[in-house]
């Protein structure tokens, strides 16, 4: 196949450019998807009270 | 090479390189910007500098020599690197990275798993490996531009290191993550054209898409010995079960193209997007960087046998024979195909494209490091989060003393050592980190001892088996013939061979889930009663 010795070596090849056409064609199509903006939830590091019980 | 013309175009280069340094020291007002790029770096700049320190020199000029010996068999990794390196990193790592981490308002990857699990052990254990253990992979990184620098320049490689850490440093420690994203774009631009030229001229040279046929004709000029070990030619994969398909699938492939997932340098990029909207458009350049990167100098390795069969009658390992070992050096391959087959011009360019590799990489690791020293190991682990307005001086003292460290290792190790190194690196990030960030992002009932239990046993059975069992690096090291007497507990079986990685991910994956449930009703009851209280 494409004059490769075997059928791996050309999945491969072929697997290459399919998987970049994958990442142009998700972004095209999720261009102005988005996700609800996150509130920061975390209060500032001072009051952080983090219990080490280990 | 006209050494005038050398002078100017790398003096060109340091003058952008230094004016996008200053840019981003210009733009940086606040610690989050100094980390974390304010949150609000474009999705192209993003990705670029995402895929330039994610590429180093090594990925282009070491593994295309390995391409040369092993073929397009290599393409898997190319696969990999762009599926999972991309494509699942951005949107499904990505994503919960991004948004989790501004929830928590965290700004580097050791803080994003301490405020998860609400720990500042998790935070200052894991800056501390990062800081510990990085400065190794850096200084390969930084040993190969040098090098590189050295051969190229003449100058001597004291003197090429110094010049190669100092332009580094001076943009990391001034600019920022700003300085770092700025700069790692225009490296990564770089990188882009000259891998291109290189790709067209190539398959010109050798005779176009007809070049696989002939390449795959080639076959019976396999030297006995690869032969013997499974190799098929150069466009077919190793023979099934074979040595050489295991070290092909198991160590090249799957080792290099999983470990990205948990490298701190490229996981703290997705924080520094505004929404999983920007996260969505890198993938497209990100997806098409890593394509002409080592895509495009894996099939550029393989063809070398083709181009130097019809010029000189010899395949890329007969070419690259060292006079004084009399043994091929895979790493000098694809230089000499440049330096035989290309322009003189686009010595120049591809010069700057690995300079630039190796400049965008170490950029990444010196702000690691720093930030894991001054902010997650001081900051937060030691002085419990107090001296908020020093985070920027503090990181700056951890970006100078990562240089240091980066600087001793590079005069003192060994040449050998580099390739260990990296190995050493991606290993220890996959095995410690991998099962703690897949939990941080998605168990819900992980808990804060369920993940400390299976950072350490990663930590532990990591580093015993790198330091008594894998032989490969325990002989490289030392200890285990130092304290026992051999160089490994299990040599002459097949255990000397298995990667840490192997033994270590599993492990670390295993106790994190086991402690985790065992110990999810306490953690629910302490919380209760904390809320109570």
């Amino acid at each position: 196949m494409f004059g490769f010795g075997d059928f791996w070596v050309a999945a491969a090849y072929l697997l290459c450019i399919l998987s970049t056409a994958l990442c142009v064609v998700y972004g095209l199509m999720h261009w102005n998807d988005d996700e609800e903006i996150p509130a920061a939830v975390h209060p500032p590091d001072e009051n952080l009270d983090f219990e080490e019980t280990i | 090479m006209n050494f005038q013309v050398l002078i100017i175009v790398i003096g060109a280069y340091v003058l952008v390189t230094a004016y996008l340094g200053w840019l981003g020291y210009k733009k940086t007002k606040s610690a989050a910007d100094y980390l974390v790029g304010g949150r609000e770096i474009h999705p192209v700049l993003m990705s670029l500098a995402y895929g330039s320190t994610f590429i180093s020199t090594s990925a282009i000029v070491g593994f295309g020599g390995v391409a040369a010996m092993f073929g397009m068999g290599l393409l898997w990794l190319t696969v990999l690197n762009i599926f999972i390196g991309i494509f699942i990193a951005f949107i499904v790592f990505g994503k919960p990275t991004r948004r989790i981490g501004a929830q928590l308002d965290a700004h580097t990857f050791p803080e994003l798993l301490g405020r998860r699990f609400k720990s500042r052990f998790i935070q200052g254990f894991s800056g501390s490996i990062i800081a510990l253990l990085m400065p190794l992979y850096a200084a390969a990184v930084m040993i190969g531009g040098a090098r590189f620098l050295e051969v190229q320049i003449g100058i001597s490689y004291d003197l090429s290191l110094f010049i190669f850490a100092i332009v580094v440093l001076s943009y990391v420690f001034f600019g920022g993550l700003k300085g770092v994203v700025y700069t790692d774009a225009f490296q990564g631009a770089l990188m882009f054209i000259g891998m291109t030229v290189l790709l067209f001229w190539t398959y010109s040279l050798v005779g176009g898409f007809g070049s696989h046929q002939a390449l795959t004709d080639l076959a019976s000029k396999v030297p006995e010995k690869l032969a013997a070990a499974g190799h098929q030619g150069w466009t077919s994969m190793p023979s099934f079960g074979t040595n050489m398909w295991w070290t092909l699938v198991s160590t090249i492939v799957m080792g290099v193209g999983i470990g990205v997932l948990a490298q701190p340098q490229l996981a703290v990029r997705f924080m520094t997007v505004k929404s999983g909207k920007e996260l969505n458009r890198a993938v497209i350049p990100g997806g098409i960087f890593i394509l002409m990167m080592t895509g495009v100098a894996f099939v550029v390795g393989a063809l070398t046998n083709l181009y130097f069969w019809q010029t000189q009658g010899k395949i890329s390992l007969a070419v690259a024979v060292d006079a004084a070992t009399g043994k091929p050096n895979v790493d000098k391959i694809i230089p000499i195909f440049i330096n035989s087959a290309m322009p003189e011009w686009f010595g120049y360019l591809f010069m700057l494209t690995l300079i630039a590799a190796a400049m965008s990489t170490l950029s990444g690791q010196f702000h690691a490091i720093g930030t894991s020293i001054g902010r997650d190991l001081y900051q937060q682990a030691i002085a419990k989060g107090r001296h908020q307005d020093r985070t920027v001086p503090i990181a700056k003292f951890g970006i100078f003393v990562a240089f240091v460290i980066t600087m001793l290792l590079s005069y003192k190790l060994a040449p050998g050592i580099v390739a260990i190194a990296t190995a050493l690196y991606f290993g220890m990030c996959a095995a410690v980190f991998l099962p703690a960030f897949v939990s941080a992002l998605f168990w819900k009932s992980a808990t804060k001892r369920g993940v400390i239990s299976g950072m350490l046993s990663g930590f532990f059975s990591w580093g015993s088996w790198v330091l008594f069992f894998h032989e490969k690096e325990s002989a490289a090291l030392g200890i285990a013939k130092s304290l026992f007497g051999k160089s490994s507990f299990v040599s002459g079986t097949s255990w000397a061979v298995v990667d840490p990685i192997i033994i270590a991910l599993p492990i670390s994956a295993l106790v994190t889930i086991f402690v985790s449930l065992a110990t999810k009703s306490n953690e629910a009851k302490q919380s209760d009663q904390k809320k109570e209280g």
